[in-house]
This record gives structure tokens, C-alpha cells and sequence, in this order.
């Protein structure tokens, strides 16, 4: 394995590289990523973020890691590396869940998929690749299974928004209409037979992610191919920026930030994707003392009072300046046309209608607690 | 119009790209504009700054009376994804805000050199003499990019 450090001189590159580069993209550095953060032609961010919350945008989110578990005992070993129950999962199901570290911090969140009798899809971050890969690979040892770094085979393209569903149905044979939420099936896409359609998302609506073959060629001709039959559903290209918001808006949580190697289960607000009771878990007898024990902070959402926008990093204070926490996200959100963030607090500031400062170039701008996550998709009428 | 060879943009982006750097206009190297009227200087950010920040959504501008000092912050200018502090061209105090732009801070973007921050009186209008020339700046931003 070459991990390339974050910091590396040259950037990694999706497949799609040139063809965000084609279409006038703002590119950024994105953990070790040369990534889009918008597309200034099509609007930029704000257009990108109304587009997929009123209509449908695209994503290339080929960034995101890929672990292959397979073999006999690979549930066993899914259930030993990961918080959620995966005996849960039904054929083509898949389930939001984090891998720990034995103190009961996160090593990263994750979806996991069931492709198959004894095969399951990990869906990583992609900052933490290479350690996820590791980790997966080492804490599978004593159980028989194969673990496979997939993570270089994929272009991952999401399709998300309200009329997502419509976009995609157009270029696939797979009735989409019977893959629930956080189901996967698989079909034909762009002409290229059996390809991996999930309906998962980080945008807080509805959409799928479809895995298509990496190669140059193929990836552009299928990102083009759902931009062209998109065109009349308004459809919009999206980067990290737009990606952002809409998670932030909808209070997904983002590694490095909301959650990390310093923060549990608890502390984060993920209680209902942890079963304690499944059965032995990597984290799980840290998490059963920190209940003990008493959770002292807790994750909140934020929504200014005065004018200011809280940012990453910055402190929460208390009536009097003194510090009592931090922000981990924070922005405008384009949709709620509100200044958001989601802040760690002593629980005792944690119910609704809380007041706290955050510190704004050296003054206490006032924010109050509000009920997450601060966006909700509407239900489907039908 | 060299930036706009430059970046080889379409020609659909062209028609609103072709943002040419007043002439009447001085500029620093931190992307704010000045506009000096006698005594009064008008100050903005330019396009160049707008487009790189993207969407506009929040501006902290000083208030009538402060002073400002040539090459210190005098305010703030936030994109959804950015916070850039504003640099002041010359030194001065604040005689008017542009109260417009903390309810409509998407105007930066919509015009850049139309929508001023701050009107300022001159402390030393020599120092105006430092700052750069719109043909300069515009090289200095095609040096920038490249």
C-alpha cells in the first residue's frame, strides 16, 4: 500500500478529474483530494444546494472508500467491527453505522451494505481510507472472511433530490420505485450491465449512489449521460461545498468534525444506531462504562441570534465569556436561509431555547439551541 | 478581457464575466478597490475577490466614525465557505456604510464595483499613491491565477 499522507505534494484525482475541470469547476484540496468545491457556471454553491433540496443534483463522490467483507464467518466480523446489529440486514438492506476504537471513539461512521449471503459493502470517508482499511483488515483476523479494498474500483456518482428517482429511472432498467431507502439493487445503468444502485445519500433527501467501473472513459461518458438526462429536470452539478450545507443542514454527521477519535457514541447523538445488545462489539465495553459514568457534553444544533456565522473551531461560551465548548460545523444554510452550526456543550445547555455565545473574532456573538436536525425532507405525499 | 482568454471560458460564461477593473478605480493586493473623490474615498472589493469567495452571505463593515489604517483589517467578508478579512487601501475615517449589503450581501456578487462597502474621508491622500493602477491589478490577478 502507497498511503498517500493528506498532506502529499501531488493530490488524488477521481476519474471524473477532467471532466470537473471541463466544466469550469472550483477545485479544492479535500484530505489528500483534488476535488470540486463548486461549480461557478452552474451558480455555485447556493444554486447547487437549492437545486438538489427542490429538484436533482449530481456528485462525485469517488472519494469515498469501498471494504468487500466476504466469506462465511463475515457477519460475525461485520458484528465485531461495527455498532449497528448487521444480522438486522435483509438481502440488498443497508444500515448507517461506525467502526470503534476499544475507548469507544470513532474510528469513522460508515454504511454498510448487504450484497449477498456472507458479502457486505463498507462505505468509508475518504480521510480515513487507508486507516479504515487497516483496521477493517486487522480487527477481521480471526474470523474467516475476505477483506478487499474495493476503494479504487468504483466512480461513485450520487444522484440526490427530490427528483432524483426520476433522473435515474431514465438510465437504468431496475424498477427503482421498489428500492426503499437505504436499499441497494442492482441493474442496468448507461448500458453497463449489473451495476450497484444504493438508495443512500449525505444530503439529507431522497437519492441513490451508483457504483460504475473507474475507468476514465466509462466514468465520464456515465456522468455525462445523467447530466444529459437530467437536463430537463433542471438538474445541477455539485461539489463539496453544496455537499456541506445539505449535510449540515440535515445534521449528518462529518468526520473530523461532529465525530472523531476524541468523541463517543453518546456524546455524538448516534445512541440509536449502537445496539449494546447485539452482542460483543469493538467499543461496546467503554461505551457501557461512559453511560456509567455520565455523558458531560453533548453534540447540539445552533442557530444565531445576532448577526455572525459561527465556524469550525469555534468556542461556545457562557454568559459570563467563559468557555463551555465548540463548534464543529458551522455555515450559512442556503435552505433555511439562517446561519446554522452544531456545537459540543455541557448537557446542561443541551434543551431547546438554550442560550450560549460563540466567540466571533474576539466577541461573544449570541446563539440559541434548536431541535435537529434543523432540515427534515418532507414526507411523500402519495 | 485577458483574464477571460486566459481561463479559457465558453462563451455562455463569457457575457457576464467580462468584468473590466474600472479605470478610475485604485486596487491593493488583498482585492479591495478604491474610488477617491477629492477627500472621499469609496472602497469595495473586486470582482476578482467576489468570484473567488463565491456566494456572498455575510459583511462586517466598521461604523460612522471609526478610523481606518492603511493595510490593517476593517471588516470582514463571508462566503458560505470562506471568512476573508478586508484590508483598508488608505488610511481614513468612515464618513457612510453601505447599510444595503448586511441584509443583501449577494449584491457583492452581483456587482462588485458598484456595490461600495465604505465611503471614507483621507487621512493622507499620498498613501493612494502606492496602491495599484486597474491595468496593474489586473496583471497582478492574471499572475495570481496562472
Amino acid at each position: 500500500m502507497s498511503a498517500a499522507p493528506a498532506s502529499a505534494v501531488t493530490p488524488r484525482k477521481t476519474a471524473l478529474n477532467a471532466v470537473h475541470r471541463e466544466m469550469g469547476a472550483k477545485m479544492v484540496d479535500f484530505n489528500g483530494w483534488d476535488m470540486p468545491v463548486e461549480y461557478p457556471r452552474y451558480g455555485g454553491i447556493i444554486a447547487e444546494h437549492m437545486g438538489v433540496r427542490t429538484g436533482v443534483g449530481i456528485f462525485d463522490v469517488s472519494h469515498m472508500g469501498d471494504i468487500r467483507v466476504q466469506g462465511p464467518q463475515a457477519l460475525a466480523a461485520i458484528q465485531h467491527i461495527t455498532i449497528n446489529d448487521a444480522a438486522k440486514l435483509a438481502l440488498g438492506q443497508a444500515q448507517y453505522s461506525a467502526m470503534l476504537y476499544p475507548q469507544g471513539t470513532f474510528v469513522d461512521d460508515v454504511i454498510v451494505h448487504k450484497l449477498g449471503e456472507d458479502d457486505y459493502l463498507i462505505v468509508i470517508n475518504a480521510g480515513t481510507r487507508e486507516k479504515d482499511f487497516t483496521w477493517v483488515r486487522n480487527n477481521a483476523r480471526g474470523f474467516n472472511c475476505q477483506v478487499e479494498n474495493l476503494s479504487d474500483d468504483f466512480t461513485q456518482i450520487a444522484i440526490q433530490g427530490p427528483r432524483g428517482v426520476e433522473l435515474l429511472q431514465k438510465l437504468t432498467d431496475a424498477d427503482l420505485s421498489a428500492v426503499k431507502f437505504y436499499w441497494v439493487t442492482r441493474g442496468t445503468v448507461c448500458g453497463l450491465k449489473n451495476i450497484l444502485i444504493a438508495r443512500t445519500g449525505y444530503t439529507a433527501e431522497d437519492g441513490f449512489e451508483i457504483y460504475v467501473p473507474s475507468d476514465v472513459e466509462t466514468s465520464a461518458r456515465v456522468w455525462k449521460q445523467v447530466l444529459e438526462a437530467g437536463k430537463e429536470l433542471g438538474v445541477v452539478p455539485c461539489g463539496l461545498g453544496a455537499r456541506n450545507t445539505l449535510r449540515l443542514e440535515g445534521k449528518l454527521a462529518l468526520y473530523g468534525h461532529e465525530i472523531s477519535d476524541t468523541i463517543n457514541v453518546w456524546e455524538a447523538g448516534l445512541d440509536r444506531f449502537c445496539k449494546m445488545e447485539k452482542s460483543e462489539f469493538i467499543g461496546r465495553d467503554a461505551l457501557a462504562r461512559a453511560k456509567t459514568e455520565g455523558v458531560t457534553r453533548t453534540l447540539v444544533g445552533l442557530e444565531m441570534i445576532d448577526r455572525g456565522i459561527a465556524r469550525d473551531g469555534y468556542r461556545a461560551l457562557d454568559s459570563t465569556g467563559g468557555e463551555i465548548g465548540y463548534v464543529t460545523s458551522g455555515s450559512y444554510a442556503p435552505f433555511l436561509k439562517k446561519n446554522i452550526a452544531l456545537a459540543y456543550v455541557p448537557v446542561s445547555y443541551s434543551a431547546p431555547g438554550s442560550e450560549v455565545g460563540v466567540e466571533i473574532r474576539g466577541q461573544s456573538v449570541k446563539a440559541k439551541v434548536v431541535p435537529t436536525p434543523f432540515y427534515k425532507r418532507p414526507k411523500k405525499g402519495s | 478581457m485577458r483574464r477571460v482568454q486566459l481561463r479559457r471560458i465558453d462563451s455562455a460564461l463569457l457575457e457576464n464575466d467580462k468584468m473590466a477593473y474600472p479605470q478610475d478605480f485604485k486596487y491593493t493586493k488583498e482585492h479591495e478597490w478604491i474610488k477617491i473623490q477629492g477627500n472621499t474615498g469609496i472602497i469595495g472589493i473586486t470582482d476578482h475577490a467576489q468570484e473567488s469567495l463565491g456566494d456572498i452571505v455575510f459583511v462586517e463593515l466598521p461604523k460612522p466614525g471609526a478610523t481606518l489604517t492603511a493595510g490593517k483589517s476593517f471588516g470582514t467578508v463571508e462566503s458560505v465557505k470562506a471568512v476573508s478579512d478586508l484590508y483598508a487601501p488608505v488610511s481614513g475615517m468612515v464618513t457612510e456604510v453601505n447599510e444595503e449589503l448586511s441584509k443583501s450581501p449577494e449584491k457583492i456578487n452581483a456587482d462588485a464595483h458598484g456595490a461600495w462597502m465604505i465611503k471614507i474621508s483621507l487621512a493622507n491622500p499620498a498613501e493612494s499613491g502606492s496602491l495599484l493602477s486597474a491595468q496593474d491589478y489586473e496583471k497582478f490577478v492574471s499572475e495570481e491565477v496562472a
